[in-house]
């Protein structure tokens, strides 16, 4: 197992090197004076020189390059444009409030794909199946901010069941809180990343619940399964102890795949439901055309993925040992 | 495949309806649309639907129908070229790689993992931010988010067609790699290609709308769905419609691409029933 988890780390150096040089190549895209175009039009020449300066336009490519590396591994990823603060203090403060709601999104994703699937597959070819595959099917073609406006416009604007934007408490704060005898600030944060929540969920709980579906019509024709009945035991007991514990093996290293979509997607449910996290931030920093602070998304992004997809990878091998040894 | 078996796959059948008729709306826009694009009826504003606008119209009395018409071009045109080009480097990167391998294959498929290690829609929003907005370039961004998967997809076909008895053959008797590539394994490749481009053009429609929904697609007044449901935000309280319309058409015609993949999936190649979880809707989130 050692063996395997150093091998892994050391093919994450490689991926984090061309992760960096495809961020730097961002700057590369822009069509004629980097300094002009991103300061716009009513630039003056002072400020367009401060710029080329500031971010060494004025050194060959591979130099920056070299320069960007070097800055990175001291953790400095370079100064705002627009806000004169480093970029890596601004993600640093958005972070958060971005990796909570992909976690409970990853966590109701899961619960429901779950849920979905195992229900589909043992009642293969019913009417249930029926409906669950086609909610699935609707689930992966529907863009999540239209899925974000319609449940807020039920449940936020018609109903006025919940907050339509906005966050409460850090979820972490809020449970302490409760625990100190303020469940009040708990249920606040609660109501609060429910729509956005379930919205990014939708489309991860529909591929999750497919894929669950197909994974375990699989295992439920296994011999070890026929040999469970034919012990005697319980229809429950063999599909979620026997069953689902082998299916369980894809659906795990897909439900890493979808942290890296749920990240993606917080980009535009942020957005929709004022969610002041790291998709705020982006939409913000290319609005302003802000690349420091864009390259510096971009890679957190990048980076918080790969660790993710680290951990699903040695977890995977830790369950099975065919991948380690293979 | 067989007309008669495919006729009776109900995903192909109602994802090729779909698709056709969309495809058919786009190609025919100016019959099809009761009005013009920018056509306004000031009487007529915030109309719910009537028999003169069918699906109601927007701030500016203009017919929502007419400009979700209009919109399929622009969704279309991007997805397409988009595919295309995603599904040609794709291609000529994944039979490269499993063709030849060794070094070779590992230096690609790294920089594919590279490239698949972004969350799609923040590097899409990135090129168009550097690049700025346009057909092509709003093209150019969601080939690179997407071509990743067709060199996945092919460089295991081709590392499995290249064991096949008769491509074995084909080397024993002096054929040239290029010769090879081109006679034996890209016409087996097909399929699994055909079936991911169907599926990509739902994806890409999904990227493309996501990027004019956040205001980083074709700039108004280009009619583009996902700009359209942005704009029909602002009157969510008084005007729902223009949003749920618009969403509902995107949702829609991916619907239609994604039946349509998942139905050539199983007439096309009936081995691999189970689905990857990872393909479609990537980029939606």
């Amino acid at each position: 197992m050692l063996a395997y988890v150093i091998r892994r780390l050391l093919l994450l150096i490689p991926m984090a090197m061309g992760m960096v040089v495809v961020t730097f190549g961002l700057l590369l895209l822009i069509p004629g004076d980097p300094a002009a175009v991103l300061l716009g039009q009513d630039a003056t020449p002072e400020a367009i020189l401060n710029l080329r300066n500031n971010l060494g336009l004025n050194d060959p490519w591979h130099v920056r390059l070299w320069d960007y590396f070097a800055e990175l591994l001291q953790g400095d990823m370079g100064r705002s444009i627009f806000q004169s603060q480093p970029v890596a203090e601004i993600i640093a403060g958005r972070l958060g409030a971005t990796i909570e709601l992909a976690v409970v999104s990853l966590v109701l994703a899961t619960l429901i794909g779950l849920a979905l699937g195992v229900i589909a597959a043992i009642r293969q070819g019913s009417w249930i199946d029926t409906a669950t595959m086609l909610f699935a099917q609707l689930g992966v073609s529907m863009p999540v901010y239209w899925l974000g406006l319609l449940l807020m416009l039920l449940f936020a604007v018609q109903l006025g069941w919940l907050p339509a934007i906005g966050r409460g408490e850090p979820l972490h704060a809020a449970v302490w809180a409760a625990v100190t005898g303020r469940p009040d600030v708990l249920w606040d944060s609660i109501t609060h990343i429910a729509l956005p929540a379930l919205a990014l969920a939708a489309n991860s709980a529909a591929i999750i619940s497919r894929l669950v579906r197909a994974s375990m019509l699989e295992v439920l024709r296994e011999d070890f399964v026929r040999t469970a009945y034919a012990k005697g035991l319980r229809k429950g007991r063999v599909v979620i102890r026997h069953a689902l514990r082998n299916a369980l093996l894809p659906v795990l290293s897909v439900i890493g795949l979808r942290f890296g979509a749920l990240l993606g997607g917080a980009v535009l449910t942020e957005s929709i439901f004022a969610w002041p996290g790291l998709g705020q931030l982006t939409i913000a920093a290319i609005s302003q055309r802000d690349l420091p602070l864009i390259q510096g998304i971009v890679l957190t992004f990048a980076i918080i993925y790969a660790l993710v997809n680290l951990v699903v990878d040695l977890l995977y091998a830790a369950v099975d040992p065919r991948i380690r040894l293979g | 495949m067989q007309l008669p078996k495919a006729l009776k796959n109900t995903s192909l059948v109602v994802g090729a309806a779909i698709t056709l008729a969309i495809i058919l709306c786009a190609i025919f826009a100016p019959y099809v649309a009761t009005h013009g694009v920018e056509q306004m009826d000031m009487r007529n504003r915030f109309a719910l639907p009537t028999p003169e606008h069918i699906l109601g119209t927007d701030n500016f009395g203009r017919d929502l129908w007419s400009r979700m018409v209009f919109g399929a071009r622009v969704s279309l045109t991007i997805a397409i070229i988009s595919v295309t080009c995603a599904a040609i480097i794709g291609t000529v990167v994944g039979v490269v790689a499993g063709y030849f391998g060794g070094w070779v294959d590992q230096l690609l498929m790294r920089v594919t993992d590279i490239f698949l290690g972004f969350p799609a829609i923040v590097l899409a929003l990135a090129i168009v931010a550097v690049l700025g907005p346009g057909i092509l370039n709003v093209s150019f961004a969601i080939i690179i988010i997407a071509w990743t998967e067709y060199a996945r997809v092919v460089r295991a076909t081709t590392l499995m067609l290249r064991e096949q008895n008769y491509v074995q053959a084909a080397r024993a008797l002096g054929a040239s790699p290029a010769r090879i590539i081109f006679r034996e394994i890209l016409p087996n490749a097909l399929g699994p290609i055909i079936v991911l481009s169907s599926l990509g053009l739902g994806t890409a429609i999904i990227s493309e709308s996501a990027l004019s929904f956040l205001g980083f697609g074709l700039p108004p007044p280009t009619p583009t769905w996902g700009w359209t449901l942005a704009y029909g935000t602002k009157f969510m309280r008084d005007a729902p419609w223009l949003s749920i319309v618009s969403g509902a058409t995107i949702m829609v015609t991916v619907l239609g691409f994604n039946l349509l993949g998942d139905g050539l999936r199983d007439v096309l190649d009936p081995r691999q029933l189970s689905r990857s979880g990872s393909k479609a809707g990537k980029a939606n989130n």
